[in-house]
C-alpha cells in the first residue's frame, strides 16, 4: 500500500531521518515504534506531506507519488489522526469533518448532506459521535473518532495514527483496537506510531523498529517479543532496574490531608487527596497521563490559583495550602517540571540567567545591596552547576535553547538541586532525554533520597516509577486508588489500579 | 563581533527604505541623490542641523526607551503617545498651578507630575491585562484616543488663555523652566530649543540599561517577557510584571513632557506630537530593543525630521511627509525581518539550530 | 432631548456609520482569518486618497470608488506579505502602514496637486453619497452568508482558530489568509473611498482621523460576528452623529456646552470596557496574530 524509499529527512544539523525504507501490506495494521526523538513521526510526516524529504521518494499501490502537501496525500487516499488532534474547537463536528472537502458548491455549503453521510460512517466504523456537538465540548476519546472519521470521510485507505493511545484510558484503548481491527476487516491499510510495546504486541500484524532516524528492524508480530523490540529500539538490553539501597524513611516532610484541585476549565483535576512523604523516601505516582498528576504537582509546587485549591498541605508541619512558588522555594521545596520548555526553561537566556531562576532575587545573586545582580557570584554558580551535572557545552554565555534536551534536563536539575531541597517535586524527570542522561539522572535522584530529601515523582513511564520509588501511589480521575510497594507488586498490578481504579 | 551582526539587520532596512524612498522621488519627478544630499547636509550642519536633529531626537529617545521596556516584559505598548500627552499635560498644570513656588522645589514637582502621570496612565491597560487579560495593544490604542480627548478637553475649558485662538494653556511658572544647551556650550545659540531634556534622556538609556539587565527586578520583566510561565514557576509574579513594566515604560514615555513643557514651550500645546509615541515603536525596532540601539535610531529619525523640513523647503515635488514614508518603510523592512534572513541563510549566514 | 431624536439623526447616524461598517466587516475577514489588522487606518487613507484623486482626474467617481478599492488592497497586500510571508508582529505591521499612509496621500499631492496634503474640490455631481451606504448595508449579510454558509468562509474561520488542522485538512492556510487580508483592503478601502467622495468632496491629511481604530473597536465590541460588528457600528456611528447635533443645543446647566470631547470618548470606553469583560466575553479567534508555522 505505501512505501518509503531512501527517505533522508534533515532539520538544520540534526538527521531526523536516514535513509529509511517502509514498507506497509495492504489491508494490515503495520507498527511503527521506537523511542522518543526517533524520528517515526517525521518519516509518517514525509508521507503525509508535512514535511518535504531531502531526497527518496513515496510510493504508493506501486507507484511513486509527490507527496508535497497534505492535500496530496489526501488525494493519494493517505489520512493522519496526529497526536495532538487537529481539531477546531469553536466549530462543530460535522464542520470540522468536512472541513478542505466541503460537500456542495462554492458559493453554498451543504452541511445536511454533510451530517447524513457522517452519520453513515459513524455507523459502519462503529464511531458513535453526534455531528452538530461542538468538538470542543467533547471528550478527548471522542475527539479521536472525530479525526479518524475526518479521514474516513475523504475516503482515506490508509490511516497514519501517531500515538493514538497515549491520552487515552485503558478501556478506551481497549474499544479503540476493536474500532482498528474492524477497519481492518473493512479492507483499511492502518500504521500506528507508538512506543508502547504491550500494545504493539496487541494490534499490529508488522513492526518496524527505528532508532536514531535509521531503520534497524523489520518484523512479523507473531515471531517477535517484547525484550526483542525493546533491545532494538535501545540498541542493547534495557537495564531497567535502579540499583539502589533500601530506603530509611524519616520524619514526614510533606503532609497533604483532602487535597481537591479544579482545573481552569472547571472539573476537578484532583479529588480528595491525602497523603505523606517522608525525609529519605521516594514515592512514585503511577498513572495514565491526564488523570491529574499535572495538576497535583502544580499545587504542591504553588503555581495554581489558590482559589481553585481545597484542603490542607503541610510541609515540616507549616501549613503552606496557598502560599506562592517563592515561598516554597524558601522553604526547601525544589520542582522538576515536566515540561522543560514551558516551565523549566528561558529558552532565549544564557545558562548563567537560567541557573539563577528562583534565587534570583536574594544573595548571594544579589548583592549586598539588595538591587543590583552580582555578575560574578552570577557566573560561579553557573559554573557549578554546569560541572556537577556534566552540562554540556559547558559555556555558560550560550542561550539555553541550543542545548540538546538531555542537557537543558540537566540544567534545570542541577539548579534545584543547588537549593539542597528537603522536599523535590519531580515530573517526568527522563522525558527526551537520551539513555546516557537518563541513568546520570536516576543515581542523582537517590543519591539526593540518601542525603535525607523527601522526594515525590510523576512519570508517564510506568517502568521508571517503578523501578525507582520506595512507595508507589496510582491515581485515577484525580484519586489516589492504591498505596503499593514496588517490590512485591508486579506492573500488571499496578496497570491494573490505574486503568481501572480499583 | 556580537555587535556587528546586531548592526546588520538594522543597516540593511534603513538602506531598502532609503531606497524605495528613492524612487519615491524619481517618481515625483525630484533627484533622489539631491534630495537626499538636502535631507543630510541640513541635518547635520553646525550648529543648527545637529542641534535641531538632536532636539527633534529627544522625544524619541524617550518613547523609544519606552517601547523597549515594555517589549522586554512581552508587550507592545502601543500607547505611548497618549501617555506622553497626558504627562505634558500634568507637567504643565503643576507648573501653572504652583507657579509661584521657586524653582528649587517646582522644577522637581514638575518632574515628578510627568513621570508619575505617564506611570499611571501606563499602568491602567498594565493592571487591565494582569486583572482581566484583556489585550494591551487594544487598550494602549484606545486609551491614546481618551487621552487626547481628555487633555484637549481640560486645555480647552479650563487653562486656555480666554481669547486666545490657539489650543494651548497659559504660560508655566519661570522656575520651571529648564535651560537650553546653549547657555553652555561656546557657539552653540540659545535659540536652538535642544535643552537639558537631551542629557536626561541620555541618562535614561544608561539607567534603562542597568535596570533591565543588571537589577533583580529587570531579570523579572525579561523573564517574564521570555517565558511567562517560566517566570511564574522561578517565582515571579507575572500579573506584577506587567503592570510594573507598563508603568515604566508609561514614565518614560511622560518623560518627553520635559523636554516638550519644561524646556521647549513652557506649556502645553495641544496636538504638539509628531506621533511621537507612534515613531518611538520604530526606533525601539529598529535599535533592536536596546538603549545603544534606540539611542542611535532616534539620532537617525530626528535627523530625518529635521532634513525633512529643509527637503520640504527646498524641492520642488518632495515633500516632508517623505519622512513618515521612509519610517513607516523601515518599519515594515525591521519588522520582516525574514525578508533579509531569508536571503542571508541561502548565502551562508549562520542561523540559530539546536546543536 | 426628543426633537433631537429626528430623521436628520437617524440619516446623520447611518452616514457615520457607513464608513466604520465597511472598514469593520473587512477587518473581520482579516481577523477572522487570524490576521490582526490596526492597518484598518492606513487602509482606509489610502482608499479615501485614491478615490479623491482619481475621480478628481477622470470625472468619474465610479472609477474613483474602484480606485479606492483597488489602493485599499494594494495597501492591505504590503500587511499581507510582511504577516503571512515574512511572519512580521502584526501590529508591528500595521503600525509601519500607518505611519507609511500618513505620509503617502501627503507625499503624492504635494507632487501631483501642489498642495500640502488634500485634493482638490470635486463637483458636487461627481460624489456618490449613496451608493457605498447601500454596499454597507448589503454587505453584513453578505459577509455573514459567506462566513457561515460558505466553504470559504468555514475554511476561513478554521484558519483564524486552529491553522494546523486546517493545514491537516489540506487548506493552504497562506492562501486563506492572503484572502482574508486582501478582503480587509476592498471593504476598508471603499470606507475609505466615501468619506472623500461620499460624505465630503475632497481629501484632506488625515481625514480618517482615527476611523480605523474606531472600526477596529467595533469589531471587538461586536465580538467579531458580522451582525454585531455592524450594530457595534451604528453604535458608534450614533454618539458620533448625537455629539455633532448636540453642539451649541444641548446645555450643561451651567450654560456650557456639552464638551464634545466626552463623547467622542465614547466608543474607545466602551471597547475598553467590553473587553475586561463586563458586557459579556469578547473572545478573539484564537490564532489571531500568530504566524503559521508548521512543525
Amino acid at each position: 500500500m505505501l512505501e518509503l524509499r531512501n527517505i533522508t529527512k534533515r532539520f538544520g544539523n540534526v538527521l531526523a531521518n536516514d535513509q529509511v525504507n517502509i514498507r506497509v501490506a495492504p489491508g494490515s495494521i503495520h507498527a511503527l515504534v521506537g523511542e522518543n526523538g526517533a524520528g517515526k513521526s517525521t518519516a509518517m510526516r514525509v508521507a503525509y506531506g508535512f514535511y518535504q524529504a531531502d531526497s527518496g521518494e513515496i510510493l504508493i499501490d506501486g507507484a511513486a507519488r509527490r507527496i508535497a502537501t497534505p492535500h496530496d496525500a489526501i488525494a493519494c487516499g493517505v489520512g493522519m489522526v496526529h497526536q495532538h488532534f487537529m481539531l477546531v474547537g469553536p466549530m462543530t463536528v460535522a464542520e470540522n469533518i468536512v472541513l478542505g472537502a466541503e460537500p456542495g458548491s462554492a458559493l453554498a455549503l451543504d452541511l445536511s448532506k454533510a451530517s447524513a453521510d457522517i452519520r453513515r460512517l459513524s455507523r459502519e466504523f462503529s464511531l458513535a459521535v453526534d455531528p452538530g456537538a461542538l468538538v470542543e465540548a467533547l471528550s478527548v476519546g471522542q475527539q479521536q473518532r472525530v479525526e479518524l472519521l475526518k479521514a474516513l470521510y475523504r475516503q482515506a485507505r490508509l490511516l497514519i495514527l501517531d500515538e493514538p493511545t497515549a491520552v487515552l484510558t485503558p478501556q478506551e484503548v481497549e474499544e479503540f483496537f476493536v474500532i482498528l481491527r474492524g477497519m481492518r476487516q473493512q479492507g483499511k491499510t492502518v500504521i500506528i506510531i507508538t512506543h508502547k510495546l504491550s500494545e504493539v504486541l496487541a494490534i499490529s500484524d508488522e513492526v518496524t523498529v527505528m532508532r536514531d532516524g535509521r531503520i534497524v528492524g523489520r518484523l512479523q508480530t507473531r515471531e517477535t517479543e517484547a525484550a526483542e523490540l525493546a533491545r532494538l529500539m535501545v540498541g542493547r538490553d534495557v537495564l531497567l532496574r535502579v540499583d539502589k539501597p533500601a530506603a530509611r524513611p524519616g520524619e514526614p516532610k510533606l503532609t497533604v490531608r483532602n487535597l481537591s484541585v479544579r482545573t481552569s476549565a472547571g472539573p476537578a483535576g484532583v479529588n480528595d487527596v491525602s497523603f505523606e512523604v517522608r525525609a529519605g523516601e521516594i514515592v512514585g505516582i503511577a498513572g495514565v497521563e491526564g488523570n491529574g498528576q499535572t495538576e497535583l504537582i502544580e499545587a504542591l509546587a504553588g503555581l495554581v490559583e489558590p482559589s481553585r485549591i481545597s484542603g490542607d498541605v503541610r510541609f515540616e508541619g507549616q501549613d503552606i495550602t496557598r502560599t506562592g512558588a517563592r515561598v516554597r522555594r524558601e522553604l526547601g521545596i525544589a520542582h522538576i517540571p515536566e515540561d522543560r520548555h514551558r516551565r523549566g526553561l528561558l529558552l532565549d537566556f544564557d545558562l548563567a540567567e537560567n541557573s539563577m531562576l528562583g534565587v534570583h532575587y536574594r544573595p548571594p545573586v544579589v548583592a549586598a545591596n539588595g538591587i543590583m545582580l552580582d555578575q560574578a557570584a552570577i557566573r560561579r554558580r553557573a559554573l557549578a552547576i554546569i560541572a556537577a551535572f556534566d552540562v554540556r557545552p559547558p559555556d555558560p554565555d550560550l542561550p539555553a535553547r541550543v542545548l540538546s534536551g538531555g542537557n537543558q534536563q540537566k540544567l534545570v536539575i542541577g539548579r534545584e538541586f543547588a537549593l539542597r531541597p528537603r522536599l523535590l517535586l519531580v515530573s517526568q524527570p527522563t522525558r527526551g532525554v537520551d539513555i546516557g542522561a537518563i541513568e546520570f539522572i536516576h543515581r542523582q535522584i537517590v543519591a539526593l533520597r540518601d542525603a535525607g530529601c523527601a522526594v515525590l515523582l510523576v512519570s508517564a513511564e510506568l517502568e521508571e516509577v517503578v523501578s525507582l520509588s520506595d512507595r508507589v501511589m496510582v491515581i485515577h480521575k484525580g484519586r489516589l486508588v492504591g498505596d503499593v510497594d514496588p517490590k512485591v507488586a508486579t506492573v500488571g498490578e499496578i496497570g491494573l489500579l490505574m486503568t481501572r481504579g480499583h | 563581533m556580537k555587535l556587528l551582526r546586531e548592526l546588520v539587520f538594522p543597516l540593511i532596512a534603513v538602506l531598502a527604505a532609503f531606497l524605495v524612498g528613492g524612487i519615491l522621488v524619481l517618481i515625483v519627478g525630484d533627484d533622489p541623490v539631491q534630495t537626499y544630499a538636502l535631507l543630510l547636509g541640513s541635518a547635520l550642519s553646525w550648529p543648527d542641523g545637529i542641534g535641531y536633529s538632536l532636539f527633534y531626537a529627544t522625544p524619541l529617545i524617550f518613547t523609544g526607551l519606552a517601547v523597549l521596556v515594555a517589549f522586554r516584559c512581552g508587550l507592545l505598548n502601543i500607547g505611548a503617545e497618549g501617555q506622553l500627552y497626558v504627562a505634558a499635560f500634568a507637567t504643565a498644570w503643576v507648573g501653572i498651578t504652583l507657579a509661584s513656588l521657586p524653582a528649587w522645589i517646582l522644577l522637581p514637582l514638575c518632574f515628578l507630575a510627568a513621570v508619575l502621570s505617564g506611570a499611571v496612565w501606563g499602568a491602567i491597560p498594565g493592571l487591565l491585562k494582569a486583572r482581566f487579560g484583556s489585550h494591551e495593544v487594544i487598550n494602549t490604542i484606545m486609551l491614546n484616543f481618551v487621552a487626547i480627548a481628555l487633555v484637549s478637553y481640560f486645555t480647552q475649558y479650563h487653562y486656555k488663555m480666554p481669547g486666545d485662538p490657539i489650543m494651548q494653556t497659559t504660560m508655566i511658572g519661570g522656575g520651571a523652566r529648564i535651560p537650553r544647551l546653549g547657555r553652555f556650550i561656546p557657539g552653540f545659540p540659545e535659540r536652538i530649543p535642544l535643552n537639558l531634556a537631551f542629557l536626561f534622556a541620555l541618562a535614561a538609556c544608561l539607567l534603562v540599561y542597568l535596570f533591565l539587565w543588571r537589577t533583580r527586578w529587570g531579570y523579572e520583566i525579561r523573564a517574564t517577557g521570555s517565558n511567562p510561565t517560566a517566570a511564574e514557576y522561578g517565582g515571579i509574579s507575572i500579573r506584577r510584571q506587567i503592570v510594573v513594566a507598563m508603568a515604566v515604560s508609561g514614565a518614560l514615555a511622560g518623560m518627553v513632557g520635559i523636554n516638550e513643557v519644561l524646556g521647549y514651550r513652557y506649556r502645553y500645546y495641544d496636538g504638539f506630537s509628531a506621533n511621537y509615541g507612534f515613531t518611538g515603536i520604530a526606533v525601539a525596532l529598529l535599535g533592536r530593543n536596546h538603549p545603544v540601539g534606540v539611542l542611535l535610531a532616534a539620532g537617525l529619525f530626528g535627523m530625518m525630521i529635521r532634513g525633512g523640513i529643509f527637503v520640504d523647503a527646498f524641492t520642488n515635488n518632495v515633500t516632508k511627509d517623505l519622512v513618515d514614508v521612509l519610517q513607516g518603510i523601515v518599519i515594515l523592512f525591521v519588522a520582516a525581518e525574514a525578508l533579509f534572513r531569508g536571503r542571508f541563510a541561502k548565502a551562508g549566514w549562520p542561523t540559530r539550530t539546536k546543536v | 432631548m426628543t426633537e433631537l431624536l429626528t430623521l436628520s439623526l437617524v440619516m446623520s447616524t447611518l452616514r457615520l456609520a457607513t464608513p466604520l461598517v465597511l472598514a469593520a466587516l473587512g477587518g473581520l475577514f482579516s481577523e477572522r482569518a487570524g490576521v490582526i489588522n490596526i492597518a484598518l487606518e492606513g487602509i482606509m487613507l489610502a482608499g479615501a486618497f485614491a478615490a479623491a484623486a482619481i475621480t478628481y482626474a477622470t470625472g468619474n467617481p465610479w472609477i474613483g470608488l474602484l480606485s479606492g478599492m483597488s489602493a485599499g488592497v494594494l495597501i492591505a497586500a504590503i500587511h499581507a506579505v510582511a504577516c503571512i510571508r515574512y511572519r512580521a508582529d502584526q501590529v508591528v505591521s500595521g503600525t509601519a502602514i500607518n505611519i507609511l499612509m500618513f505620509g503617502v496621500p501627503g507625499f503624492l499631492s504635494g507632487a501631483l496637486f501642489l498642495s500640502s496634503g488634500s485634493t482638490p474640490q470635486l463637483a458636487k455631481e461627481q460624489l456618490i453619497p449613496n451608493a457605498p451606504m447601500v454596499m454597507a448595508a448589503l454587505i453584513v449579510p453578505l459577509a455573514w452568508y459567506v462566513l457561515y454558509r460558505t466553504p470559504f468562509g468555514l475554511r476561513l474561520r478554521s484558519v483564524g482558530e486552529n491553522p494546523a488542522a486546517a493545514d491537516a485538512a489540506g487548506i493552504s492556510v497562506a492562501s486563506i489568509r492572503y484572502a482574508g487580508v486582501l478582503l480587509s483592503g476592498v471593504l476598508a478601502g471603499a470606507g475609505g473611498a466615501y468619506l472623500s467622495i461620499g460624505q465630503s468632496s475632497l481629501f484632506t491629511r488625515n481625514m480618517t482621523s482615527g476611523r480605523g481604530f474606531i472600526a477596529l473597536a467595533a469589531l471587538i465590541f461586536g465580538k467579531w460576528r458580522p451582525v454585531q460588528t455592524m450594530l457595534a457600528c451604528l453604535l458608534f456611528g450614533f454618539t458620533e452623529a448625537l455629539s455633532i447635533q448636540m453642539q451649541g443645543v444641548v446645555k450643561l446647566p451651567s450654560g456650557e456646552d456639552i464638551p464634545v470631547q466626552f463623547i467622542q470618548i465614547v466608543p474607545y470606553v466602551l471597547t475598553i470596557v467590553v473587553l475586561a469583560g463586563f458586557i459579556g466575553q469578547s473572545r478573539p479567534p484564537r490564532a489571531l496574530g500568530m504566524p503559521y508555522e508548521k512543525g
